[in-house]
């Protein structure tokens, strides 16, 4: 079985590059351009594990998060959130609304992969 | 593991002891008297014996058991091995190696000359010169009258070592040796409402190493006020690593605000016994006290010479038994400690024993090469197919989207890094190669009444495995060939003022991508009078011809061609400095010579890392692609009509510099055309071919040169005359790889098949 992980960004280059390395690892992967689109395709997807940017048009990365934990089915699905920079305010605001982890960007393939590996089974 | 198994890893075990039995002795003759090097080569020696006692090779035995006792010899200060002790011992080795392989393989050896060797190592033993042991009679089967103690089964330190069968499965240290931590982690709730889990965070610190996990449940309400998704346990974690408390911490990165964490390095507390994943060994601890014994004790021990074969055959079964624990140890990693129950007086041996056991494993995995090549093979489509795919998106330019881009781009990268690691296991360095032909000095040294000395350099340049393999002949001929026509004899090179013994170097180096293997001699040099006399006798060159040193010089390339006044079976064997060209051309390798007169030549190839690739010229004939080598290719050039000759019917020369060279047509010659091409419409591609003469090749147009993958014809299809394999172009179809030599072959009116007229086409 795929692991099946939900990227949620509203830069294409982010998401192509996301798509690449995610399958070159042996993900399925699912997209989405932003928190809005992410919580759409939520039940659709059915990801083991999300990746989310921070800054996106229509909803951000912190109301996405809070909206997949309000979702009695997700509500523990792990969530990484993509920061420019290791920005602590924003790391903690992710953490308050609900975010399991987080990756650097511009994101090194190899991490990437590492931190959805550490979070899920 | 059935016996053949370990049959096979005891002959790579001798292998590996047979080069450091030469290694070690040349170091002792070139003055080295560490007693370090005695010792390496003296274990040498003795492990063949333990070994090849277990498996019943007689005759290795006894050879080595002679060799051993001599060896001993130097190793009590008793012998000094000097030049003449040293030549005979080096000449030994070679026979301990032919007995080996003849162990291996089933062949016969000199028997003569192993006899004549433990004759002179006997007199060696026994304090008298080797010569004696020559002019004496010899006695049927004399029995080696030990003068000295044989050695002793503790001299070798057998050392049983506990270890523990849960190794074998991990690559970490023993953990007795590593820093323990001592973690308490108790998650909060928020944890898990973060969607992380404590089993993840467990599962991620027991990567680190090895660890032992006690979960403290006293936290946890009664049933009716439990909280199902409230964290109750504190899991107290004892880890042996060597990463660190940073990496420890790394774990709970995500998760440092949502559990208290409390990381200590445990204090120097040993680690309780039953705490180790060691299954214990049935090991007689008796024995093990035993066999350690102070290696004093042997002295004491002195036994009359009856007994000693008695003994000899336990210290055999001994060693055996201690092969094949080493074995198993290298197999697996060094022994996590020694016998805890042993005796102190052993410890520190055994310690000893452990570090030995720990440098000499290196983690390494037996492959076979038909797997590898299947990977290579496979490997090898991919770029194909790499190219294939960017093509045709190239072609269809569907404006392409940047994921498409950037796919492919990832799809090259990743391509060629794959095509460099699959080309990293097969490499190798060249080190057996070179180790061989010390020998080869030795013997051809003798054969000529010659002194010479061998240097190695580079012997860790690494390459492809199939270079190597064939990669022995051409340099053991021009071994050869540099000490029997290089270097002078002794008497002359005194009266030139040279040291008596010649020095022959032999280095490897990488350069920008190709193996660069540099032969030099500091003999006489090439004799430019003589070899430019006897091209002229040859009809090689005109009486008159104007030609630089470096064009004289390479003039011994020429097929037939030996400036030995008298053929010597050493060189000559039928065999010309030609051959080697060809050998290294073959191997897509190029060769060249420089000599000074006085000073000696140096050989100079630079080969490819790898035959999988080669570098090719992109020809069009006739509509077709076509790859030309580009080792092959000396010069490109542009035909003028005034350099075109023709004579008879069907001829043509073309005026080079002042030479002619013969025109040969491509196209008619594959039957791609009927009729001739006019040498000006194209471009002549000028070659060197068997027995060194020059050939202009016409073909239409060079589309440009590139690195191709070669695919055999003969696997996947038959042969075809002049087509020497073919690749895949980027666009998906074959090109076939001419095979120059062939082709100019079939110019020279021997046709590649008879359907291929040769006739004057109107």
């Amino acid at each position: 079985m795929k692991k099946r992980v939900l990227t949620v960004d509203d830069s294409r280059t982010i998401r192509n590059m996301l798509l690449v390395t995610l399958n070159n690892a042996g993900f399925e992967t699912i997209q989405a351009e932003d928190g809005v689109e992410g919580l759409e395709v939520l039940e659709a997807a059915n990801p083991d594990v999300i990746v989310t940017d921070i800054n996106m048009p229509r909803l951000d990365g912190f109301g996405f998060i809070e909206g997949v934990r309000k979702n009695d089915r997700y509500r523990a699905v792990p969530i990484l959130v993509l920061t420019t920079e290791s920005d602590a305010e924003k790391k903690n605001r992710a953490r308050q609304a609900g975010a399991t982890g987080w990756i650097v960007k511009p994101f090194d393939p190899t991490k990437l992969i590492d931190a959805i590996e550490r979070v899920t089974a | 593991m059935d016996m053949n198994e370990i049959k096979e890893i005891f002959f790579q075990e001798c292998e590996e002891q047979l080069a450091e039995l030469e290694t070690g002795l040349l170091k002792l003759n070139d003055g080295d008297r560490d007693p370090e090097t005695v010792n390496a080569v003296f274990r040498a020696v003795h492990s063949i014996k333990g070994g090849a006692g277990a498996f019943g090779l007689d005759d290795l035995v006894s050879f080595a058991h002679v060799f051993e006792t001599t060896l001993d010899c130097v190793r009590s200060n008793k012998l000094e091995p000097n030049q003449d002790v040293l030549k005979v011992m080096l000449r030994s080795a070679d026979v301990l190696a032919d007995l080996t392989n003849a162990a291996r393989d089933g062949g016969t050896v000199d028997e003569a000359r192993s006899r004549q060797l433990i004759k002179e190592l006997e007199a060696l033993a026994n304090g008298e010169s080797p010569q004696a042991a020559a002019a004496e009679p010899a006695p049927k089967a004399a029995p080696v009258v030990a003068t000295m103690p044989a050695p002793a089964a503790n001299d070798e330190g057998f050392q049983p070592v506990a270890f523990s069968f849960d190794d074998f499965e991990t690559e970490e240290p023993a953990a007795c040796d590593l820093p323990a931590y001592d973690i308490v982690f108790k998650p909060k709730s928020d944890l898990y409402s973060k969607g992380n889990d404590a089993t993840l965070l467990l599962r991620d610190l027991s990567r680190l190493g090895q660890m032992s996990i006690h979960c403290d449940m006293d936290g946890l309400p009664t049933l009716d006020r439990m909280n199902p998704e409230a964290a109750y346990f504190t899991w107290k974690v004892s880890l042996k690593t060597d990463k660190g408390e940073e990496a420890i911490r790394s774990v709970f990165e995500f998760a440092e605000w949502d559990c208290d964490l409390d990381v200590t390095l445990a204090g120097d507390t040993p680690v309780a016994t039953d705490e180790l994943p060691m299954q214990p060994v049935p090991f007689d601890l008796s024995m093990l006290d035993e066999g350690a014994q102070a290696p004093t004790s042997a002295a004491q021990d002195q036994i009359a010479a009856q007994e000693r074969d008695a003994r000899d055959a336990a210290v055999s079964a001994a060693e055996t038994a201690s092969n094949v624990l080493q074995m198993a140890q290298t197999a697996a990693r060094p022994p996590a400690e020694a016998g805890r129950n042993a005796t102190t007086a052993s410890s520190a041996a055994q310690t000893a024993a452990a570090q030995q056991a720990a440098s000499a494993a290196t983690p390494t995995i037996r492959v076979d090469l038909d797997r590898v090549d299947r990977l290579i093979n496979l490997v090898g489509e991919l770029v194909i197919n790499q190219a294939m795919l960017s093509q045709s998106v190239i072609e269809n330019d569907t404006n392409g989207t940047s994921s498409i881009n950037m796919g492919l781009e990832e799809l090259q990268q990743l391509t060629r890094e794959i095509q460099d690691s699959v080309m990293a296991i097969r490499a190798q360095p060249v080190k057996p190669v070179f180790q061989r032909m010390s020998r080869i000095v030795r013997e051809i040294a003798d054969m000529t009444g010659k002194s010479v000395r061998l240097v190695t350099e580079g012997e860790n340049t690494e390459v492809d495995k199939t270079v190597i393999d064939k990669l022995a002949e051409p340099l053991t001929h021009m071994i050869r060939n540099a000490v029997d026509h290089g270097l002078e004899t002794p008497e002359k090179r005194l009266a030139a003022g040279k040291s008596a013994e010649g020095t022959v170097r032999l280095t490897a180096k990488h350069r920008s991508g190709r193996i660069v293997i540099e032969l030099a001699d500091d003999g006489a040099g090439i004799n430019r009078e003589k070899v430019r006399q006897k091209a002229i006798d040859n009809d090689l060159i005109a009486a008159d011809a104007n030609l630089s040193d470096e064009e004289i010089d390479n003039l011994i390339f020429h097929a037939g061609f030996s400036t030995a006044d008298k053929i010597s079976d050493i060189s000559g064997r039928g065999v010309g400095m030609d051959v080697v060209k060809r050998s290294i051309q073959a191997l897509g390798g190029r060769i060249n010579i420089s000599s000074k007169p006085g000073h000696g030549s140096i050989f100079t190839m630079s080969l490819p890392l790898t035959l999988a690739v080669l570098d090719g010229m992109v020809v069009t004939v006739a509509n077709q692609t076509l790859v030309v080598p580009l080792t092959a290719i000396v010069e490109t050039l542009q035909p003028e009509a005034s350099a075109i000759h023709s004579f008879g019917a069907s001829q043509r020369l073309i005026s080079i510099r002042n030479s002619f060279c013969p025109l040969v047509d491509v196209g008619r010659i594959l039957n791609f055309r009927g009729i001739q091409a006019n040498p000006v419409d194209g471009v002549a591609l000028l070659v060197e071919s068997e027995g060194g003469g020059q050939r202009a090749l016409m073909v239409d147009a060079i589309q440009g040169q590139r690195q191709v993958v070669i695919k055999s014809l003969e696997a996947n299809y038959t042969h075809v005359p002049g087509i020497a394999a073919a690749t895949i172009l980027g666009d998906g179809r074959v090109a076939l790889i001419l095979d120059v030599d062939a082709i100019v072959s079939a110019s020279r009116g021997q046709s590649l098949k008879p359907e291929i007229s040769l006739a004057a086409a109107g």
